[in-house]
Parts: C-alpha cells; sequence; structure tokens
C-alpha cells in the first residue's frame, strides 16, 4: 500500500505541474498541443512491453497493446511535427 | 526499495531522465517559437523509455514486430493524411492510445489482482481506456463526416442507456470482490459494456460541441496510461500520462470557457432546443450583396478583420482566403483573421487551416484583442462561423448562447457575411446579425465567394 501511497502523490503532483506549465498557451497552439500530448499517452506503449505473455491470450493481448500504442506514437508526433512546421511568422 | 524490485535501477534512472525530458518537451510545445523543439525533446524521451525497456524484455522479438507494424501503419497515416482531415486523425490515434491501456488492464486481470487496491485499479483503467478507444473512434466518424446519426434517433437513445447503464455496472464491478452477488463472469461484461459506453458517451455530443469532446477524450487517455502506470508500478507512465491528462483538461476547460457553458452542459444536455423560437421575431430584411460591390467597399476599405468558421473549412476556403488576404494588404489596407477558439471542430481547428494556407500566425488574433477596437475596422468579412459572432450572447439575456464571448462584428462599420443559406448555425440560434443595418449578406459557396472578389481584384 506504502507504493501506492507514493505513486499516488507522483500522480498528482504530476498533474498538477501539467496544470502550471501549459495553463497559458496560446490558441495558435491549441490543436499541436492536443496533438503532442496525444502522442505522449503512447508511452502505454511502455506499459505494453511489459505485460505477461504466458499464455496465448496473454500474449496476443501484449502484441495488440504494443502495435497499437505504436501508431499512437510515431502517428503523433509526425503529425504534430507536420502541423508545426506549417507555422510561420510574418 | 522493494517496490520497484521488477524495475533494474537503470530503468528506473532512464525513466526519470525521460519524465522530465516530457516535462520540458511539452512545456516548450506550449510557445510558438520553442514547439518544433518541444515535440522532438517529448519524442527523445518516449524513445528512450522505450528502448531501455524493450532491453530488459527476455524474449522481444515478437513484440518488435508490434513495434514496426505500428510505427509502419502509424507513420503512414501521418505523412498522408492531408492537413484539413487534422481533427478526425488526433481522434483516431488518441483512440488507438486508450486500446493500448484497455489491452493492458485487461491483461493485468488476467494476471490475477492480488489485492482489492489492484482490482479497483483494473477495473477503472479498463473502463476509461475503453471509453476513450470508441468514444475516440465516434469523433473520428464524426468529424470525418461517416457517422451522421441524429440526436434524437432511437440508436443514439439505446446507445446513451447503455453508458448510464454501465456506470451501474462499473460501480458492481469495482466492490465485486467483497460483493459477489452473482456468479458469472462479470469481467468479460465489463469489457463489452465499456467499449459500448465509449459509443453512447459520444455519440449524442453535436458538431459544435467537438472541440470540448475531443479535448476530454485526450485527457482521458493520458489518465488512462497514469491509472495503468500506477497498476504497473511505473513511474514514467504516471508523469506522462499525467501531464497529457492536464494538458487535454485544461483545454477542455478553455473550450468551455469559449461557449459559455458548463462541461456536463456540454456532455450531458447539449443545447436546449425549445428555447430558440423565442428570440427569433427579431426578424427583418436581410441586404444581400453581389461579389462586385463587395469588391468595390474591400477596395476602398483601410482596415479589414476576416472571421473564419467552420464553413470555410467545408468550402475548402483557406487558400482563397490568403489569397484575398494578400491582395488586400497589397492594396494598402490593413488584414487581420479573428480566430474564436471554439470555431471549427476542435481546439485550434481555424488555425491550423490558415497556417496551411501559409497565413503567418502573428496576424490571427483572439477575440479580447480584436473586440475594443472593433469600430475602427471598415468591414468585418465572416466566413462560415455563425454563432461565435451571434450578438445574441451581449445583447439578449434569454437566448440560449447568452454570455458566451464572441466576436463582435456588429460593431464594425460594415459586415459581409458569407453564408450558403439562411439556416441557423450548430446552436439552432437565429442569428440577428443578419438583419443588422451594416451587415451585407454574400450568399453562395464560400470559396466561390472569395475566388470571384481575388479574381476582381486582379483585373
Amino acid at each position: 500500500m506504502d507504493t501506492y501511497m507514493l505513486l499516488g502523490f507522483v500522480l498528482i503532483l504530476s498533474i498538477y505541474l501539467g496544470l502550471e506549465l501549459i495553463s497559458k498557451v496560446p490558441s495558435t497552439l491549441h490543436t499541436p498541443l492536443m496533438s503532442g500530448a496525444n502522442a505522449i499517452s503512447g508511452i502505454a506503449l511502455v506499459g505494453a512491453l511489459v505485460l505477461s505473455t504466458n499464455s496465448n491470450l496473454q500474449g496476443v493481448i501484449a502484441f495488440f497493446a504494443v502495435t497499437f500504442a505504436s501508431i499512437n506514437v510515431f502517428g503523433g508526433y509526425l503529425v504534430t511535427n507536420r502541423m508545426l512546421k506549417m507555422f510561420k511568422k510574418k | 526499495m522493494e517496490f520497484f524490485s521488477e524495475i533494474s535501477a537503470v530503468q528506473n534512472i532512464i525513466y526519470i531522465i525521460s519524465s522530465i525530458l516530457f516535462i520540458t518537451g511539452i512545456k516548450m510545445l506550449g510557445k510558438e517559437d520553442t514547439a518544433v523543439k518541444g515535440n522532438f525533446l517529448s519524442a527523445f524521451a518516449m524513445f528512450i523509455a522505450v528502448a531501455i525497456t524493450v532491453v530488459s524484455v527476455i524474449d522481444p522479438l515478437i513484440l518488435l514486430i508490434g513495434i514496426a507494424l505500428g510505427a509502419i501503419i502509424g507513420s503512414s497515416i501521418a505523412l498522408k493524411v492531408k492537413m484539413t482531415s487534422i481533427p478526425e486523425m488526433v481522434a483516431l490515434f488518441n483512440g488507438f492510445g486508450g486500446l493500448a491501456t484497455f489491452l493492458i488492464a485487461w491483461s493485468e486481470f488476467n494476471s490475477i489482482p492480488d489485492s482489492l487496491f489492484q482490482h479497483i485499479l483494473i477495473v477503472i483503467t479498463v473502463f476509461i481506456g475503453g471509453v476513450t478507444f470508441t468514444g475516440s473512434l465516434i469523433a473520428y466518424g464524426k468529424l470525418s463526416e461517416k457517422i451522421k446519426i441524429a440526436k434524437t434517433s432511437i440508436i443514439t437513445k439505446i446507445f446513451t442507456t447503455v453508458f448510464y447503464t454501465s456506470l451501474i455496472f462499473l460501480i458492481y464491478s469495482i466492490v465485486q470482490p467483497v460483493m459477489p452477488i452473482l456468479d458469472f463472469d462479470f469481467f468479460t461484461v465489463l469489457l463489452v459494456l465499456t467499449l459500448l459506453a465509449g459509443i453512447g458517451f459520444v455519440l449524442p455530443i453535436g458538431g459544435g460541441d467537438m472541440p470540448v469532446v475531443i479535448s476530454l477524450l485526450n485527457s482521458l487517455s493520458g489518465i488512462a496510461a497514469a491509472f495503468a502506470g500506477l497498476l504497473l508500478l511505473n513511474n514514467v507512465l504516471i508523469v506522462a500520462g499525467s501531464l497529457v491528462g492536464a494538458s487535454g483538461l485544461i483545454l477542455t476547460i478553455i473550450m468551455a470557457k469559449a461557449m459559455n457553458r458548463s462541461i456536463t452542459n456540454i456532455l450531458f444536455v447539449g443545447y436546449a432546443s425549445s428555447s430558440t423560437s423565442t428570440s427569433s421575431e427579431e426578424q427583418g430584411e436581410v441586404s444581400p450583396i453581389s461579389v462586385g460591390d463587395a469588391y468595390l467597399i474591400l477596395e476602398s476599405a483601410s482596415s479589414v478583420l476576416i472571421v473564419p468558421g467552420y464553413g470555410m473549412a467545408v468550402a475548402q476556403a483557406q487558400h482563397v482566403v490568403r489569397e484575398l488576404g494578400e491582395l488586400l494588404e497589397a492594396n494598402g489596407t490593413e488584414v487581420k483573421y479573428g480566430i474564436h477558439p471554439v470555431a471549427g471542430r476542435m481546439p485550434g481547428h481555424m488555425n491550423v487551416l490558415l497556417a496551411e494556407a501559409n497565413v503567418p500566425y502573428d496576424v490571427l488574433a483572439e477575440p479580447d484583442d480584436v473586440n475594443p477596437t472593433m469600430d475602427a475596422v471598415d468591414v468585418a468579412v465572416v466566413i462560415g462561423a455563425n454563432d461565435v459572432v451571434n450578438p445574441s450572447a451581449t445583447e439578449e439575456p434569454g437566448s440560449p448562447i447568452y454570455g458566451m464571448p464572441i466576436i463582435e462584428v456588429h460593431n464594425a462599420k460594415t459586415v459581409f457575411v458569407l453564408k450558403r443559406s439562411m439556416s441557423s448555425g450548430f446552436a439552432g440560434v437565429q442569428n440577428p446579425l443578419f438583419f443588422k443595418q451594416n451587415t451585407r449578406m454574400l450568399f453562395g459557396d464560400a470559396k466561390e465567394s472569395i475566388g470571384g472578389l481575388v479574381s476582381e481584384f486582379k483585373e
């Protein structure tokens, strides 16, 4: 339980940190921020990689989790980059 | 540090470095000058976190195949997609992230949770991940106009009912280990209900409310990843997931504020359609204008404000709009763009479209910047926007959109409204702007009308 308390503490602090960091984002960047954050949520890939593959079902679940998280990661970062490249100053 | 027993010290150090890079990356992503670098930094953070994890997997071959497959699919979608389809792409990728956390939690359940707390975490992660997955798919369908099911349709009502049922079942699933009332495979039911719930969650939400839903789904995918991190005792998942959760939450709040509505109202109520008839007495004559006359007025204007809305996206008019803007500037006119935060179907939709058409971002202004000087604007050109320029929001306390911050184009000397027909906007509210003395309606397809103005200028 101590572990969970500690990690829960990390969770709350990280959310608070995120709110502080991003609170004043200009509206030009709303879409890229969303898309970039979306790519970060592909961090689930790290979780997918450590899943148990003891049974066939478990193996299949892990494989699909890894694949879909990878789509999220690669697609998310590339789309964000393409989008940001379009933004130009006068 | 026995609780990190499954994760080596080196791995943990890399995870901490990765977390710091994620934090710096997302911070830089929030500023125009550093956004590209920020995105790279966060991609690098992802790379090192994934790499150190792969190294620790005993038999990584099959998983590497999965990564390669995902890389190929993800990259080809991302590089091929047209910039105008960005909203639905973001929704789709977001859904896949949700699916991954859904699968993680499912897998952890199969490994048999060893405490009630773990059981609760699994159930909640399954639910958030699953709802994010199917909810995002529906958002994708709606944005790409593949799904066109009305809020009043029986299908929508059935799925909405399933959504509320699933909430009850979610509570049962949470307490199931201590209260196994019935002996059945509750977890399979939970998996299925969760996926259906996501459909029921997004299906009733209308197009104009999409910016809020997309942001919220974005936030949920992060929260799901953070919960998966708690489940797997993995700190980088928790930190990165929380950051996404927070950024999505901020966008959700910004969008809701820009509509002057609460998030619950947007998600569970929608615009009250009954109160709309009250405000429509203020009808009168509209004054249409031809492209030729509009050109003459624009030609002599010294300051022009362009206000785009979803109609510009539909008509794909952003390139001709940029052309018109440049011609006006060449003619000595000061040109600005007034961008409302909820114009379009996702946060920042208009900004992306105009950036694609090479409009520099420093001429794009927010409502607060343009409203105070509106009476000095000679012509405000409204292109396919409606609710975001509706003066009822400031003038009519009974209106459903009263209190919503708008771009006050009605205070400009002349207003051109480019519109296909007299139909009302997403909110279903009649727009008195069309009947004002200083308003001229330029009916027709926005791309053709603007194209007509452009060729007049060129002659």
